[in-house]
């Protein structure tokens, strides 16, 4: 038994034999051909054969996933009878005497370079649909031997290196029960194309294809990112019933996709996502959510050399924003600084970095940074209902700070004629214990809060989260914390404002039962704990979960308000 | 016979409408149709020659006809250009 991990790309559970998917040698070497004519007869015969493979891939996409998946091979099948494509091959095959495969590839270079070299990243991808129509001229033309995933005709597990657009576009449902690939993130092609068929898939394992061999029997555990190569029957026998019991539950959260989350006695809670990028808004429809709770607008700064423009990030939030078509979006401005580090800043390094240097802290100081943030929020703010929280907040004179640069900023975009929302509600990340204690205070001056429990937590009880000999003190569930989160509630809620929670605490199921009662308006997970939660939240009473969440608030310590829970659940 | 349009599609001309584009010019099989922008025609029954005129919102494009069905083709293509929403005709 083997077991290799990966990245968990599509969830569920799949077990079946493996079926090694795999490309071959499409190498091509210049040679010198007399007979061009026959040259030119081979290329159309191969362009015959790939046309009639690409109407049976165009209507099996069809069938399966939809109009819309169908159209990349109609762009596919113009390519291959593109003149501009096909006329240069010949007239290479004829002026320069050379072999059709030599021709085709030359010429097909050019394209997929000219497609590299575009400005827009949309045009930059379709480099890989030019690779993928040469590739399967190039089968043909070389008689290459190549495997067609379509004619698939038993329970398999496929294992390849990667999966090309045509090659997921193939894979029969009724037979292909999982995938797993050497390369490959979250958001490649073959992990979306996996979520949208609903199979399980593991990617990036770097290496499963040379791991196993054909007919092995391999587990794709979805769920945990696991491949597990030729299990005992114990593992299979609980594999299998982790299997029923997923599937099970899946149907049954499915059905509560485009329902509101509402208790037993009739309250509605808001549910929403955490976010990182504008790709991450697609699951976050798909799981139902109601919201973005928390977009981390971190990644924008990240992973690049110089900081990001007014209009990169403008992009950004209004691809959000329109892609939620006016559900709210909460963004976070910058929350950098201290562990989270961007080397063209050239920041100190710091002893204590989570109680240093950071977020709204740097933002007030680098006004330059933080007023580009706030122009790029302020104009996209006509595209959706926007919402805008500051990270980090431990004074009310901090919040005052950030808020009056952010309406400096207003003032500004309004004289230069720029469109900007009138009411965009502006709220602080309750994160610091501080601001939990004057909660009543802030709540005078501020439309929302959502409380950041990670760092909640880690503050309150002084306990480094990276620390593990520490990692007993990160205790959610410790009365102490439930107190500050009871005065953040009551304190927005005297002052008629909303309070949310954006903390991995939200999406807790031991934790949720007590947020109902303390009477949290708006709880923001990750976009697959979503479903789940609304489930769990539709069987419970919020004047069973008052009385509860009461009985917490005196409990003494963590563990007598997981037994209080605990017994309500049975 | 030609027309000039200002592409208002966010994503400039993107697979799918270019799709739409050549699969219409080609309907019209005695007539020429091009794309011409940024100083570069192209014709329009490549969609690699169109993909490659790498429009973005904000461009201007001329679609040129010439042959027997120039007036119907380059309806034809307007049609497509507004329809998809990837363009607006040019004052």
């Amino acid at each position: 038994m083997l077991n290799i991990s990966g990245i968990a790309a599509s969830a569920g559970i799949a077990i079946a034999k493996a079926f090694r998917l795999e490309h071959p040698d499409y190498t091509v070497t210049q040679q010198t051909v007399k007979n061009a004519e026959a040259e030119i007869a081979k290329l159309d015969d191969a362009l015959a054969k790939s046309q009639v493979e690409l109407e049976r891939i165009k209507e099996n996409t069809l069938k399966e996933l939809g109009a819309q998946k169908a159209e990349i091979f109609e762009s596919h099948l113009l390519i291959l009878n593109d003149p501009e494509l096909i006329s240069p091959v010949k007239d290479m095959i004829v002026n320069d005497q050379v072999n059709a495969d030599y021709a085709l590839n030359e010429t097909s270079k050019q394209f997929v370079s000219m497609f590299e070299n575009m400005k827009s990243a949309y045009l930059q991808e379709r480099a890989a649909d030019m690779k993928d129509v040469t590739k399967r001229i190039l089968g043909h033309l070389l008689g290459l031997n190549v495997q067609n995933p379509a004619e698939i005709s038993e329970e398999v597990i496929v294992i390849a290196e990667d999966l090309t657009p045509s090659d997921t576009a193939q894979l029969n449902r009724k037979y292909v029960k999982g995938f797993t690939t050497n390369i490959g993130g979250r958001t490649s092609h073959s992990a979306i194309m996996a979520r949208s068929l609903e199979i399980p898939a593991i990617v990036g394992t770097k290496n499963v294809l040379e791991q196993v061999q054909p007919g092995d029997l391999v587990i794709v555990d979805g769920l945990e990112g696991n491949v597990i190569v030729n299990p005992s029957e114990e593992v299979v026998a609980e594999y299998r019933e982790k299997q029923a019991k997923y599937d099970e539950q899946r149907a049954e959260w499915r059905k509560l996709r485009e329902e509101p989350t509402v208790t037993t006695d009739g309250v509605h809670v808001e549910l929403a996502a955490n976010i990182g990028t504008p790709n991450d808004v697609a699951g976050v429809l798909d799981n139902g959510g109601e919201g973005v709770g928390l977009y981390r607008t971190e990644f924008l700064y990240m992973g690049r050399d110089k900081l990001p423009s007014e209009d990169v990030q403008y992009n950004a939030y209004k691809t959000v924003l329109e892609k939620m078509e006016g559900k709210p979006v909460v963004v976070r401005t910058l929350d950098i600084g201290g562990d989270k580090e961007l080397p063209y800043l050239e920041l100190p390094k710091e002893m204590n970095p989570f109680l240093g240097f950071r977020a709204v802290r740097l933002c007030l100081d680098r006004t330059d940074i933080f007023r580009t943030q706030l122009r790029a929020l302020l104009r996209a703010s006509v595209h959706g209902d926007l919402r805008i929280m500051f990270p980090m907040i431990a004074t009310l004179v901090e919040f005052r700070q950030a808020k009056a640069l952010l309406e400096e900023e207003r003032e500004n975009l309004k004289n230069e004629g720029v469109a900007v929302a009138e009411n965009i509600q502006l709220g602080i990340m309750v994160e610091i214990p501080s601001t939990a204690v004057l909660a009543d205070q802030f709540a005078k001056e501020v439309d929302f809060f959502s409380i950041g429990t990670n760092d909640l937590i880690q503050y309150t009880m002084a306990a480094d989260r990276m620390n593990e000999r520490v990692s007993y003190l990160y205790q959610p569930y410790n009365p102490s914390i439930l107190r500050l989160v009871d005065m953040v509630i009551k304190a927005a809620h005297k002052e008629g404002k909303w309070a949310g929670m954006c903390g991995e605490m939200a999406g807790d199921s031991v934790a949720i039962p007590l947020l109902l009662g303390l009477g949290l308006d708006e709880f923001s997970m990750s976009a697959t704990s979503i479903l789940p939660a609304r489930s769990q939240i539709s069987k419970l009473s919020r004047a069973d979960m008052q009385e509860l969440a009461a009985k917490a608030l005196e409990c003494a310590t963590a563990e007598e308000v997981v037994a209080l829970v605990e017994a309500i659940q049975v | 016979m030609e027309k000039t349009f200002k592409i208002v599609d966010e994503d400039g001309i993107h697979a799918r409408p270019a799709t739409a584009l050549v699969n219409t010019a080609n309907k019209f099989k005695s007539t020429e149709s091009f794309a011409e922008a940024n100083g570069k025609r192209v014709t329009l029954k490549s969609i690699l020659g169109v993909l490659s005129l790498g429009l973005e919102k904000g461009s201007t494009l001329t679609l040129i006809t010439q042959g027997e069905e120039e007036a119907e083709a380059l309806k034809a293509l307007e049609d497509v250009m507004v329809g998809e929403g990837l363009g607006e005709v040019n004052a």
